[in-house]
C-alpha cells in the first residue's frame, strides 16, 4: 500500500469543529448558558462529522473484511467442538484456577493496601476546637491578629493564625447573642498566609494579650486594617474578607465559633462566595469548607480561572 | 605460515596462565548465567559510525539519577521526616555529619542536574527527529520519566521544611485543587487529609524516596531495553538509514555473532 494512504483525506469539517470551540471559549465569558451551549453543539456535530470522514476509509475495509472472517470462523465450528469428555480439558481447568487463585489472592492483598493508602485522608477528619480565652479579651470593635493551634498534639505545624473582631451583641428574635466577625488568614487563591494591611500592636500603643489555653498559646495582636492583602500573589481583601483585587477566586474562609462558659471557641472552617454589609449585620454566603482556588458559587464556576471582584 | 613447534617460552607461559586465570571465573559464571555474554551484548551494540555527543545525553541523565539515588540513600540514613525533627536533622546533615555538606549538597544540586538532563536529552531525541517509527513507544516512556522526575522534585522540595519548603508546597498543592473536578481530591490526597501537617511530610518522604524512584527505576529498564532493542539513531545528517537491522541479521550471509565473542565497539553500518 503506498505511504500517501495512511493519511487521512482533507476535509473541510476541522474549520466547523474550531469555530464551535471558539464559540464555546467566547461564549464562557459572555453567556456560558446559551452561547457556550451553542458552541458545544457546533463543535460536537462538525467533530462528528469530521470523525467519520476521518475513519470512512477504516470503517469501508471492514466492511469488506467482515463476510470473509464470519465464514472462516463458521468452518471450525462444527470440527472444532471438544469431544465427549473432553469438552472442559485438565489443562484448561488447571489454567483458569490458578489464574483464578492468583487473582483472588492478588485483590485480598491489593484492596487493603489501596485503601489504607488513598482513604485516611478523606475519612475520619478531626473536628477541631481551639480555646481562645476569656470573651472579655476581645475589645468591642477592635481588630485581633490571633494565633492558636488547632490540634496541640500535632505541635506548632498545626498553628494557624485569624483575623477577629468582637462586633458586640446582637439581638436575634429578641435574645441577645454575641456577634464575632472571624476570618482565616489563608488565601482563597493558594494558600498563602494573607496578612493585615495596617498599623500593629507597639505603634498604636496597645499590648498584645497572650494565654495559655488548651490550644497552646495564644497571641492576640491588636491592628486596624484597612483590608488584608497576600504576599504571594498579590490577592486583596476587605475588611469583610470580599475579594478586591488579585488572583482569588472567592472571599476569605471564616471560622465558625461558640461561646462556652465566657471563653471564645473557634470551630471548623466554612468557605464563603461573599459578604454584604459588615460587622454583625454582615450577610454571609456561606458554603461547606473548600480548598483555595476552588470556586463555590456554581458549578460552572470552575471553568472560570478568574472572576470580577464581588464589588 | 610456518608452524613452530618449539616450547612455549616462560613469558608466554605466564601469559596463557594470566588468560586461563582471569577466563576461568568468567566461564563459570557465563556457564551457569549466560550474565557475561547478556552484559557484552548490552556494551558493545553496534551503533551507526557517525554518532554523535548529544547522544550521550541519556546516558549522562542515567549518570545524573544514579548520584541522586546513592545520596538519596545516605541521606535518608540521618534525616527524620517529622515536624518536629525534619529541619533540625537536615541542619546535623550539613553542619555535624562528617561529609554530610557534600552528600547533601550533591543530591540538592544533582536534582536540578538530572531534570535539565531530562530536557536536554529530550531536545536531542526531538531535534534528531528519535521518536519516530518504530520508537514512539520510547518517546512515551521517556514522557513518563520525565513526568516522574518532576514529581520527585515537587515532593523532594518538601523535605527540608523550611519557610520556603513549607509555602511552596502549599502553593502546589492548592494549585493541584484548582484543576477541574479531580483536582480537589488529588490535593487532599497530596495533603493527607485537610490541613498541612505531619502526614503531609511522612508521605512526601515516602513517596520521594520509596514510590516514585521505584517508579522510575523500572521506566529506566523498560526505556534501556527499546534502546538495546531497536538500536541507536543515526544522526538525522547520516547516510546511513536510520534503525537498520543488526549487521547479522540482514542477510549478508554471515553467522550470528556469538554473544560471548568481543564484538568491535562502534563498527556498525561502517562498511
Amino acid at each position: 500500500m503506498p505511504e500517501q494512504d495512511h493519511l487521512p483525506k482533507p476535509t473541510v469539517w476541522p474549520i466547523g469543529f474550531a469555530i464551535g470551540i471558539a464559540v464555546v471559549l467566547v461564549g464562557l465569558i459572555v453567556n456560558p448558558l446559551w452561547i457556550a451551549t451553542i458552541g458545544g453543539g457546533i463543535a460536537i456535530v462538525f467533530g462528528v462529522l469530521w470523525a467519520r470522514d476521518a475513519t470512512a476509509d477504516l470503517r469501508g475495509h471492514a466492511v469488506a473484511v467482515e463476510p470473509e472472517r464470519r465464514e472462516a470462523a463458521a468452518a471450525p465450528a462444527t470440527a472444532g467442538a471438544p469431544a465427549a469428555g473432553e469438552r472442559f480439558p485438565r489443562s484448561k481447568f488447571l489454567e483458569f484456577s490458578t489464574l483464578g487463585i492468583g487473582g483472588l489472592i492478588g485483590g485480598v492483598v491489593t484492596v487493603p493496601v489501596a485503601g489504607f493508602a488513598l482513604l485516611p485522608p478523606f475519612l475520619g477528619q478531626k473536628h477541631h476546637r481551639a480555646d481562645l480565652g476569656p470573651v472579655s479579651d476581645f475589645a468591642e470593635g477592635q481588630w485581633y491578629i490571633s494565633t492558636f493551634m488547632i490540634d496541640p498534639a500535632e505541635g506548632e505545624v498545626s498553628r494557624r493564625t485569624a483575623f477577629i473582631r468582637n462586633n458586640g451583641t446582637l439581638t436575634v428574635g429578641g435574645k441577645p447573642q454575641p456577634s464575632f466577625t472571624i476570618i482565616s488568614n489563608r488565601c482563597a487563591h493558594l494558600g498563602c498566609p494573607v496578612q493585615a494591611n495596617g498599623p500593629t500592636g507597639a505603634i498604636l500603643g496597645m499590648k498584645t494579650i497572650t494565654e495559655k489555653t488548651s490550644a497552646g498559646e495564644i497571641k492576640l495582636e491588636p491592628v486596624v486594617p484597612a483590608g488584608f492583602g497576600c504576599p504571594c500573589h498579590g490577592g486583596q481583601y476587605d475588611t469583610e474578607g470580599n475579594r478586591t483585587a488579585g488572583p482569588p477566586v472567592r472571599g476569605l474562609d471564616r471560622y465558625a465559633f461558640e461561646i462556652k462558659d465566657g471563653r471564645l471557641i473557634l470551630l471548623s472552617t466554612f468557605s464563603v462566595a461573599k459578604v454584604d454589609g459588615t460587622g454583625a449585620q454582615a450577610k454571609i454566603h456561606k458554603y461547606k469548607s473548600v480548598g483555595p482556588g476552588e470556586h463555590v458559587d456554581g458549578w460552572e464556576q470552575i471553568l472560570y480561572p478568574l472572576n470580577p471582584p464581588h464589588h | 605460515m610456518a608452524i613452530t613447534r618449539r616450547p612455549p617460552t616462560k613469558a608466554e607461559l605466564r601469559k596463557q596462565q594470566m588468560v586461563a586465570a582471569i577466563n576461568f571465573p568468567l566461564d563459570w559464571l557465563e556457564e551457569r548465567s549466560g550474565l557475561v555474554g547478556g552484559v557484552k551484548y548490552f556494551l558493545f551494540r553496534k551503533v551507526p559510525a557517525d554518532t554523535n555527543w548529544m547522544q550521550t545525553l541519556g546516558s549522562a541523565t542515567l549518570t545524573a539519577f544514579i548520584v541522586q539515588a546513592v545520596t538519596g540513600v545516605i541521606l535518608a540514613m540521618y534525616y527524620k521526616p517529622t515536624p518536629g525533627d525534619a529541619y533540625s536533622s537536615i541542619q546535623n546533615i550539613t553542619d555535624h555529619v562528617t561529609m554530610g555538606w557534600l552528600v547533601r549538597g550533591m543530591h540538592k544540586w544533582g536534582a536540578s542536574v538530572f531534570i535539565i538532563l531530562m530536557f536536554l536529552h529530550m531536545g536531542r531525541v526531538f531535534l534528531f527527529g528519535a521518536y519516530k517509527y518504530p520508537r514512539e513507544l520510547n518517546w512515551i516512556v521517556g514522557v513518563l520519566l520525565l513526568l516522574m522526575g518532576m514529581l520527585e522534585g515537587f515532593t523532594g522540595y518538601l523535605l527540608p521544611w523550611d519557610q520556603t519548603a513549607y509555602w511552596a508546597t502549599v502553593v502546589g498543592i492548592n494549585l493541584n485543587g484548582t484543576a477541574p473536578f479531580l483536582g480537589p481530591w488529588l490535593a487532599q490526597f497530596l495533603r493527607g487529609g485537610q490541613e498541612i501537617g505531619a502526614d503531609t511530610l511522612t508521605r512526601f518522604y515516602s513517596m520521594h524516596m520509596l514510590l516514585i524512584p521505584g517508579a522510575i527505576i523500572g521506566l529506566i529498564l523498560l526505556h534501556l531495553y527499546l534502546v538495546i532493542r531497536l538500536g541507536v539513531t543515526s544522526p538525522p545528517w547520516s547516510k546511513e538509514e536510520a534503525g537498520a537491522d543488526r549487521p547479522e541479521t540482514n542477510g549478508s550471509g554471515q553467522l550470528p555473532q556469538g554473544l560471548t565473542k568481543p564484538v568491535a565497539r562502534g563498527a556498525g553500518g561502517s562498511k
